[in-house]
């Protein structure tokens, strides 16, 4: 019921020792993710407040504890070196949550990135989780709950309210998904639509865009072209974001009159995707398209 | 960030990309002595952070000082209208005096990120001298690109490609590809996030020159560009913006009449969105981050509050891990902190969000609490239509 990640991901967490990855660390463990290893350069040998054994590196997480999955909560100068160690001790999917990693330290990880078998979520971004199973990140989790419904955003608390709005309407999710805010992001909505694709669990897609770049464009095409057959359902926020500046995210930016929302609602509506005008009306157009 | 033009030469100067001769003047009298010493003709420029400079008025031909001093005059100080400044245009308070440049053909070059490919390209048009926009909407095929790999770099066939592209001739060729690979290397080594050069010259005597310097940086480099820092001119951005700044928190003004407060940015722009669905006007983008507490929101309300077109508030929280009752506490003090006159629409959403929205009810102070978010945009655009929902 679920893609890239479920009850038997192993993850370690990066940068474990810090504010953040400390609390956030106890959550994902209060959630029931197997959180099996820490790194943090210097600390090897100790152990974190919730019993998890530290490594100096990621290679050694993985070799000692059987590591698949990381998660980031390292700072934005010393990010991109913390994915690029992941991926060379060959992790299959990093979850980046650092937010402020520069542009072209990312055009280094993402050339990396696409010589290697490793999957990245983020950066800039709350990570995923399949409810009930394996949360990864910093988003709450008694929101969520199992279900069909795949969830694919570009946005943090935006990703929760049209979670709860599923869940209030008695819609579970297979996977939900944070793809990051930044201009470069690992993994994109053409990338994770594949994923939800071939998972015969996930009967909807919920995918939540935002102004800037042209993610949403892609997937539309290809939604078009492969003849995707199960429903999507789309929310672009910044209809009203005046161009040329940035909305929070170091992506969201209407340049040269491109990425505007009103031309990604069209191109998405052109596919056949069920657009939302409101953003209040993300559960019930998924009831609605799934037969309910 | 972005810098002025002045300051975008320096920097091209110091890369080996010729510019003309200038100095930056910030009263009349360095402006006139800033004419004598480049002698015969020169440009007086006006140095804000828009484009569109010249159609606005902000760009003159001096024939020597006494025409720099009257020009300067007039120039100094004007409020410049262009189509990047809205209508209450931008004041000037620097300028840069320029010789004069006797032009033979005007290009353009520039350095953008290619998101959907996720490297840099730098891309050229023969058509410099007017909006670069305009030309990749009516002539898309007048702009060449190359691709910059980030393993190999920008690599001379590619810069040969962009010189010839330009039609540049003989020896211009060679000088063509020394100033496009020092772009590159001034954009690289700044840890710039656009670069535009409208117009790129050549010359009557057939020299390449930089006419123009549009330089913006990636705001999440700026911690290893200590030098830059001392390139920012806050005179240039909106005080409120620059008060919200200094709290963390995003701001941006727009026109409308419901002040939003929101955590997280994507559901501030959705917010933003369903005050306009329901009939209304936002006023602004406010994102508070991740965790909104009482100091947080207290500094949102002082700066949003600060926009005297604000009729009412809208602050739609959504608590993730941090609980509900502790936000209402934080918006609670702060409204204690902060006289606000005009009506507050509260929807709390998330973990204990029932207990959050009893606790803004039984407070003493008047808060129009919502429910869901249609239920907020409803509520806060009735109140400034002075009605309930």
């Amino acid at each position: 019921m679920s893609i890239l990640v479920d009850k038997h991901t192993r993850l370690v967490v990066q940068g474990i020792t810090g504010t953040e990855g400390s609390f956030h660390t106890a959550q994902m463990v209060e959630y029931g993710t197997q959180v099996v290893a820490g790194v943090t350069p210097g600390k090897g040998g100790q152990t974190d407040t919730n019993n998890v054994p530290i490594y100096n590196t990621v290679a050694q997480a993985k070799e000692s504890r059987d590591a698949n999955v990381a998660v980031i909560f390292v700072p934005p100068p010393f990010a991109a070196d913390a994915i690029l160690e992941s991926i060379a001790a060959g992790l299959e999917l990093v979850v980046c949550i650092t937010e402020g990693i520069p542009t072209a330290d990312m055009v280094k990880v993402k050339l990396a990135l696409d010589k290697s078998d490793t999957r990245l979520i983020g950066p800039n971004c709350p990570g995923i989780i399949t409810p009930g199973a394996c949360k990864i990140g910093i988003m709450p989790g008694f929101i969520h709950t199992p279900g069909k419904v795949g969830v694919i955003s570009r946005s943090g608390t935006l990703t929760y309210e049209a979670v709860d709005q599923l869940t209030k309407l008695g819609l579970g999710q297979s996977t939900a998904i944070g793809v990051g805010g930044d201009p470069i992001i690992g993994s994109t909505f053409l990338d994770l639509l594949k994923l939800y694709a071939a998972d015969d669990d996930t009967e909807a897609v919920v995918l939540i865009g935002e102004i800037g770049g042209s993610a949403e464009e892609e997937a539309a095409a290809w939604i078009t072209e492969t003849g995707f057959t199960k429903p999507v359902v789309a929310f672009i926020a910044g209809q009203t974001a005046p161009p040329g500046r940035r909305m929070g995210h170091a992506g969201a930016i209407i340049s040269g009159g491109q990425g505007t929302a009103q031309s990604k609602m069209e191109t998405l509506r052109q596919a056949g995707i069920h657009v939302c005008d409101s953003p209040a009306k993300i559960g019930e157009t998924v009831k609605q398209a799934l037969g309910g | 960030m972005k810098i002025h033009e002045y300051q975008g030469k320096a920097i091209f100067a110091d890369f080996g990309v010729a510019v003309p001769e200038g100095y930056p003047a910030f009263t009349v009298d360095e402006a006139v002595a800033a004419a004598k010493k480049i002698g015969g003709k020169v440009i007086v420029k006006a140095q804000i952070h828009a484009g569109g400079r010249g159609k606005g008025g902000g760009v003159k031909l001096a024939d020597g000082p006494d025409d720099v001093r009257r020009l300067a005059g007039e120039i100094l100080g004007m409020r410049l209208v262009t189509h990047q400044t809205g209508a209450e245009g931008q004041e000037v308070q620097r300028l840069l005096i320029e010789k004069a440049s006797s032009i033979a053909r005007e290009l353009y070059a520039g350095i953008v990120l290619d998101r959907s490919k996720a490297c840099y390209a730098m891309m050229v048009s023969t058509e410099g001298g007017v909006e670069i926009e305009k030309v990749a909407a009516e002539t898309p095929e007048k702009i060449v690109k190359e691709w910059i790999d980030p393993a190999l770099g920008l690599q001379p066939y590619q810069l040969r490609n962009l010189a010839y592209a330009l039609e540049l001739k003989g020896k211009q060729v060679k000088e063509g590809v020394k100033v496009l690979k020092a772009l590159w290397r001034a954009f690289e080594a700044n840890d710039c996030s656009l670069m535009e050069i409208n117009p790129l010259v050549v010359t009557e005597e057939g020299e390449v020159l930089a006419l123009d310097a549009k330089l913006n940086f990636d705001d999440n480099a700026l911690f290893r560009q200590p030098d830059l820092a001392g390139l920012r001119d806050m005179s240039e951005e909106d005080p409120n913006e620059v008060e919200a700044s200094k709290y963390s928190l995003n701001y941006i003004k727009l026109d409308g009449t419901v002040g939003c407060m929101v955590n997280g940015a994507g559901l501030a722009m959705a917010t933003m969105d369903i005050i306009k669905y329901h009939g209304g006007e936002p006023a602004n983008f406010l994102d508070v981050g991740g965790v909104a507490n009482a100091e947080t929101v207290a500094n949102g309300f002082r700066i949003l509050l600060g926009d005297p077109n604000v009729k009412a508030v809208l602050v739609n929280i959504f608590g993730g891990i941090v609980r509900g009752d502790r936000i209402a506490g934080g918006i609670i003090d702060a409204m204690g902190q902060v006289k606000v006159k005009v009506p507050v629409v509260v929807r709390m959403e998330g973990t204990n969000a029932e207990q959050a929205r009893k606790m803004l009810a039984d407070s003493s102070l008047d808060f129009i609490v919502a429910t869901t978010l249609d239920d907020a945009a409803r509520k806060a655009v009735a109140a400034v239509k002075g009605g309930p929902a």
